[in-house]
């Protein structure tokens, strides 16, 4: 994001002497520049100005010579002799341009420059050189390294330069110790993409003298030759530019502006760029190359119109500006090859007679190898042009090449700016150079006016709730360039500035006002909701909450994973990648290659947090979650693409459903080390079945569920549970909603859990949509005793405990109150294909005291009743 | 021992004199329980004695009654006496032998906790929900119409770039910028669920939608790819920036105590406009009270409104999204990031008591 310079912003608006990058910062986050951060310098001193009082050259063995030099640099900092007077300190100088009379920069011992380069005294070539005298690239000043940096040529007066004292501080004096600052600019604001734009916006926070320096520039402009003209918005020079296109984007042409003007008699080793710009651009973050590429690039960072220079004897006209074909590619400056898509706009010129043949650049991006302006160039043809802001960024993504060019183009340049900023690149490089300006240009435009708004001032109070008057809404909407009609009946028609693409309708307009105005000016009120129907948070939205406070209460923490997995994650769950790849959503751009998949289940993201916690060294680890799962289906149907801004019909709304995953969400956890502490009270119990049987019982009861478990064949459990203690949760109208077991043994040793590491996984989509959340219809209780039975059973092992226990309460009538399990026994009493379960029976009747025969029929239903399960009562 | 048949008034005195002696000495209730055997049970000299007044000439029956009547009552009164002594010495014994030491520690089930993130979320609910605002969720693998087109994100807004999206792979081609897409992404923030509101509820509506989104961001210490936002979002008519602004200075006040307030700055959001920047003034800040980042505000683009088919003439609304993570860290002072996302169960037991 942009570097805003005190120094460069105050040539188009006038700033407090004393401005503080921290006031200015602030000044213009209450128009909506936001700081990212002010930068403050890395270097430290002393740097001093230094006057060479000698220099003798010294030849070295290795064919160098150095100077050894004596520099005058101040009372304070120079050598004391014997009688402690200031003496000129010793410095060993290598650069070609070092010589006595000169004054230089010293960097003395203790200073640090960019990069951590720290000065010290230091022996060398048979001296101690007490200091450095240092070039522009040492100070972080521009590349320039060719010798050092001499102040007679840094762009002072003479009497600036002679007024500067040995001894003086240079830190102040070139701006080293300056920071700058950087900030963000917002999409819809492509015009502060430059100083231009930031000190409109430092007049619109301050109120500040702004001078549009476009209004000086537009005057100096060559006056069209009616010869030349074709209408008033076609002007041709003996640059001759054609625009062509085959393929524009959403009806848009590439470039709808080419305009472009001629120096010639231009001579590079006579061409410098000041120090102040190359200072300005280094500070920028641009580097200084030379006088063509430096010109073109301050007049993008100042103006916000980026430009491009070519060496005019290598064109071949006339310029064609086209889509690329299929196939093409080009070597961009960076000296990559890239392959063009017919979206990629390019500036084209037409060798021996073959038009557009020669690709120059990728338009508003990247500039090609041919072309470019050279040490030897003698005549420059300035580019200045306006790009469609969507072809520019499409092909600044399709080829990762965000420039500064591309990233002003695709938020939008000013359509009125190119023949201003064409203008200054001219007038500096004349000025700065040598060459010599053509009157001559070309103008190609087909650019339109902003479409103008119709604005009723009534929206500032309707949206922003400002009160405003007429009078100041419309000096507001001047002061950002607006032009305005009517107002008679409090409606406008607003013209926008061509540098302000973003303002297209009337709440644009309202936001301008309102930010202006400023946002704290807006009063502060609260709205009351109307009540409509059930108001608080819906049956499933409270009981999703009930079972997540059940889960804490019963002791496992609440822990929130990522969704991501991948092949790793599948093998430690013992599943066919083969199989689950197919039907879970994948990411296009994962962000680790090895997880681009979304969990289908809790389970297995949740396992990496316990393992992450066992691994830490904790014990006993019971984690669980509540999040979403994702389920692929492979024939879905696709998703249409629709436009914003109109609502879409409703077989389309139902198209953009039916193309999504499933997307239910699950609670999970996993249980493993000791369900019970082993202490002084006595031994440990480790986690196992039973107690993630009890969570998925006690969330049923919590919800008012009515869960069951269905325990499947061994061989039809699947590969993650343990094959023998693995039940599915059903609901009563007997759909399966979730899965509790022990994992398989496999899938412990793959994650490092402990064994019969214990887990559960419920679908509360399903099961929250399948619970009854009318209000509870209560039954009367009686006050008769109850009655109970004790019955033990002899049964197959293959009948289940919730079998018999169906059973019974199917056969006990209407007075059963309870059945509880109270044992379950294997052994010697019983055959070994047996087992033997005993219940305690309550029952109660709403209406008389049970007698014993009552007790007794109920008694004989339920032994009767249990035969058909091969169940004998036991004596 | 006296002769059965005959009945000797002076020896069951004795008797039971001496019986109501050792009462007085026995020392536990199994050897008063004994003498009472002894003394007063069916061999005793009592007892004996009693049965041996049938024998007795009748005009001495009604005397030795008498006597018998006086030795059992002052038999029986010693006994009880004694023995309620007795009781009460041998319950304080025993209970003395079972005192414990009750600062033993015991902790016999482990501790549960929630995660502070989805407590949180369940506060911020419960603030929009005591505003008569209704909760609405949306689906995380979201169409890219929901997610963006929907909300004034057109396919080539620089906005669209701006978010480091998931895309979700399909079969279908994209045209947009030459990329084969679903039309499916991970949400980049809880803002489709304002245009599922919209569409489903309509207006006037007021609800807070709040849950997980995703971009594309390396976890560090302040940034993850898998994060929590709060989206709010009303329309009504005669809604305003000025309700906008009294909502969150609520929300601030409820999250963070009576001198929280909030401030706006100009911004830019495709959904909003005018759109702002909202900053926290939070009392509690390391170094002093100062104004943190904390979320985007706006009123509801038209376009938004367009795109649920509502009149943008008559209808305005607002909508604000806050950070929930930043929300927590700023409230915890948690450091980083790491600690919210890494479901170390060390982290969220800290927060077992008081929130």
């Amino acid at each position: 994001m942009p570097m805003v310079d005190i120094d460069w912003l105050a040539e188009h608006v006038k700033l407090p002497a004393d401005l503080s990058y921290e006031q200015l910062a602030k000044d213009l986050v209450r128009v909506g520049l936001e700081e990212e951060m002010i930068h403050t310098t890395t270097i430290v001193g002393p740097i001093v100005v230094g006057y060479v009082v000698s220099a003798e050259p010294e030849e070295q063995k290795n064919g160098k010579t150095i100077n050894w030099c004596k520099v005058d640099v101040g009372d304070e900092y120079n050598d004391r002799d014997e009688d402690g007077q200031p003496q000129p300190r010793g410095i060993v100088c290598g650069a070609p341009n070092m010589a006595a009379g000169e004054k230089v920069v010293v960097t003395l011992p203790g200073a640090v420059l960019p990069g951590d380069f720290k000065i010290e005294p230091r022996k060398t070539y048979g001296h101690i050189s007490d200091g450095m005298c240092a070039s522009e690239r040492e100070l972080g000043l521009s590349e320039e390294h060719n010798g050092i940096l001499l102040l007679r040529d840094y762009g002072f007066t003479k009497e600036q330069y002679d007024a500067l004292k040995p001894g003086d501080d240079v830190m102040h004096l070139l701006h080293l110790d300056n920071p700058i600052l950087e900030i963000n600019i917002t999409p819809d604001r492509g015009y502060a993409f430059s100083y231009r734009g930031v000190a409109r916006e430092y007049h619109n926070s301050t109120g500040a003298k702004f001078t549009d320096p476009v209004l000086e520039l537009n005057r100096e402009l060559p006056k069209p030759d009616p010869a030349m003209s074709d209408g008033p918005k076609e002007h041709r020079s003996e640059v001759s530019i054609e625009i062509e296109d085959s393929n524009p984007i959403h009806d848009v042409v590439g470039c709808d502006r080419y305009y472009a003007r001629i120096i010639r008699g231009y001579d590079a080793s006579q061409s410098h760029t000041p120090h102040v710009i190359r200072r300005r651009l280094v500070r920028a973050g641009m580097r200084s190359l030379s006088l063509p590429v430096d010109v073109t690039n301050y007049v993008m960072m100042d103006l916000g119109q980026p430009l491009h220079a070519y060496d005019l004897d290598k064109i071949s006209m006339p310029i064609v500006v086209r889509r690329a074909i299929q196939g093409e590619s080009l070597v961009t400056l960076d000296g990559k090859r890239r392959e063009l898509n017919p979206e990629d706009l390019l500036i084209t010129d037409s060798p021996e007679g073959n038009r557009a043949s020669r690709i120059l650049g990728l338009a508003g991006v990247m500039g090609g190898q041919y072309g470019e302006v050279t040490e030897d160039t003698k005549n420059i043809l300035i580019e200045s042009a306006h790009f469609d802001p969507i072809t520019i960024a499409r092909s600044a993504r399709r080829h990762k090449l965000p420039s500064e060019a591309s990233r002003r183009f695709e938020r939008g340049v000013d359509t009125m700016l190119q023949p201003a900023a064409a203008q200054m690149a001219v007038d500096m490089l004349v000025h700065y150079g040598q060459g010599e300006a053509s009157s001559a240009f070309t103008d190609v435009d087909s650019t339109k006016a902003p479409k103008p708004i119709h604005f009723k001032a009534r929206e500032v109070a309707r949206l922003a709730g400002l009160t405003c008057d007429l009078n100041e809404i419309s000096s507001r909407l001047q002061d950002i360039g607006c032009r305005l009609g009517g107002g008679g009946n409090g409606e406008f028609l607003v013209a926008p500035p061509t540098w302000r693409p973003d303002l297209t309708e009337a709440c644009d307009l309202v936001e301008e006002i309102a930010r202006l105005v400023g946002y704290d000016k807006i009063p502060v009120k609260v709205p009351s909701a109307p009540v409509l129907g059930k108001s608080g948070l819906t049956p499933q939205q409270l009981r999703r909450r009930w079972v997540a406070d059940t889960l804490a209460e019963y002791g496992l923490v609440e822990t929130l994973s990522y969704p991501f997995v991948g092949e790793e994650d599948f093998k430690a769950f013992s599943v066919d990648a083969q199989k689950i790849e197919p039907v879970s959503v994948e990411l296009q751009n994962p962000l680790a290659g090895d997880r681009p998949y979304l969990r289908r289940e809790l389970l297995m993201t949740l396992a990496l947090t316990a393992q992450r916690n066992i691994r830490r060294g904790m014990h006993n680890v019971s984690v669980y979650e509540l999040g979403s799962v994702f389920l692929w289906d492979p024939k879905a149907p696709a998703i249409p693409a629709l436009p914003g801004g109109v609502r879409p019909s409703d077989d389309q709304l139902k198209a953009l459903d039916a193309g999504l995953p499933q997307q239910p969400l699950h609670v999970a956890g996993i249980l493993t080390g000791d369900a019970e502490h082993s202490g002084w009270l006595g031994e440990n119990r480790s986690v196992d079945w039973t107690d993630a049987v009890e969570i998925v019982h006690r969330i049923s009861d919590r919800i008012g569920a009515h869960l069951t478990l269905h325990q499947p064949q061994p061989a039809d459990v699947e590969s993650s549970w343990h094959p023998g203690r693995m039940a599915q949760v059903v609901l009563p109208d007997g759909s399966v909603v979730g899965t509790v077991g022990e994992f398989h043994p496999h899938v412990n040793e793959a994650l490092d859990f402990p064994e019969h590491t214990a887990a559960f996984e419920l679908n509360l989509t399903d099961l929250l949509d399948a619970v009854d959340s009318k209000p509870v219809q209560a039954k009367p209780i009686s006050t008769f005793p109850p009655v109970r039975q004790d019955l033990a059973f002899t049964v197959p092992k293959t009948v289940t405990a919730d079998q018999l226990t169906d059973c019974i309460r199917k056969s006990a009538g209407s007075d059963l109150e309870s059945i509880e399990l109270f044992d379950v026994y294997t052994g010697d009493q019983v055959e070994e294909h047996e087992k033997s379960l005993a219940f305690s029976v309550t029952f109660r009747s709403a209406e008389k005291t049970l007698t014993s025969q009552d007790s007794e029929q109920i008694r004989k239903h339920i032994v009767d009743a249990a035969k058909d399960l091969g169940a004998v009562l036991r004596a | 021992m006296a002769d059965v048949a005959t009945f000797n008034a002076d020896e069951i005195e004795a008797q039971v004199a001496e019986g109501i002696s050792k009462i007085q000495e026995a020392s536990s209730t199994a050897e008063l329980s004994k003498l009472r055997t002894q003394y007063a049970g069916a061999d005793s000299a009592m007892t004996l004695g009693s049965k041996s007044i049938k024998s007795l000439p009748t005009d001495q029956k009604k005397d030795a009654g008498k006597l018998m009547g006086k030795l059992r009552a002052d038999f029986g009164r010693a006994f009880s006496t004694r023995m309620e002594m007795l009781a009460a010495q041998e319950e304080s014994d025993e209970l003395a032998r079972e005192a414990v030491d009750m600062t033993l520690p015991i902790r016999r089930d482990p501790i549960g906790a929630r995660h502070p993130l989805a407590k949180l979320l369940e506060d911020v609910e419960d603030f929009f929900v005591s505003m008569g605002w209704q909760i609405a969720q949306g689906p995380e693998v979201e169409a890219e119409w929901y997610d963006f087109d929907a909300l004034n994100f057109g396919p080539d807004h620089p906005a669209r770039q701006m978010q480091d999206t998931f895309y979700i792979k399909g079969n279908q081609a994209k045209d947009a910028a030459g990329f084969v897409g679903s039309n499916m992404v991970m949400r980049t923030h809880t803002s489709p669920v304002q245009a599922r509101s919209l569409l489903s509820m309509g207006v006037p509506l007021y609800v807070a939608c709040p849950g997980r989104v995703f971009r594309t961001d390396e976890l560090d210490a302040t940034h993850t790819p898998v994060f929590h936002q709060c989206e709010a979002i009303a329309v009504d008519k005669n809604l305003t920036m000025a309700d906008l602004k009294g909502v969150l200075d609520k929300l601030a006040v409820a999250m963070f105590g009576k001198d929280a307030r909030t401030r706006l700055r100009p911004s830019y959001f495709p959904f909003t406009e005018p759109s702002a920047e909202m900053d926290l003034w939070f009392p509690d800040k390391k170094g002093g009270p100062g104004w943190i980042e904390w979320g985007g505000c706006g009123m509801v683009n038209p376009n938004v409104l367009k795109s649920a088919g509502i009149d943008s003439d008559v209808y305005a609304g607002f909508a604000f999204g806050i950070g929930m993570e930043r929300t927590l860290l700023l409230r915890h002072d948690i450091n980083d990031m790491h600690d919210l996302v890494e479901g170390d169960v060390r982290f969220s037991r800290q927060f077992v008591m008081g929130e």
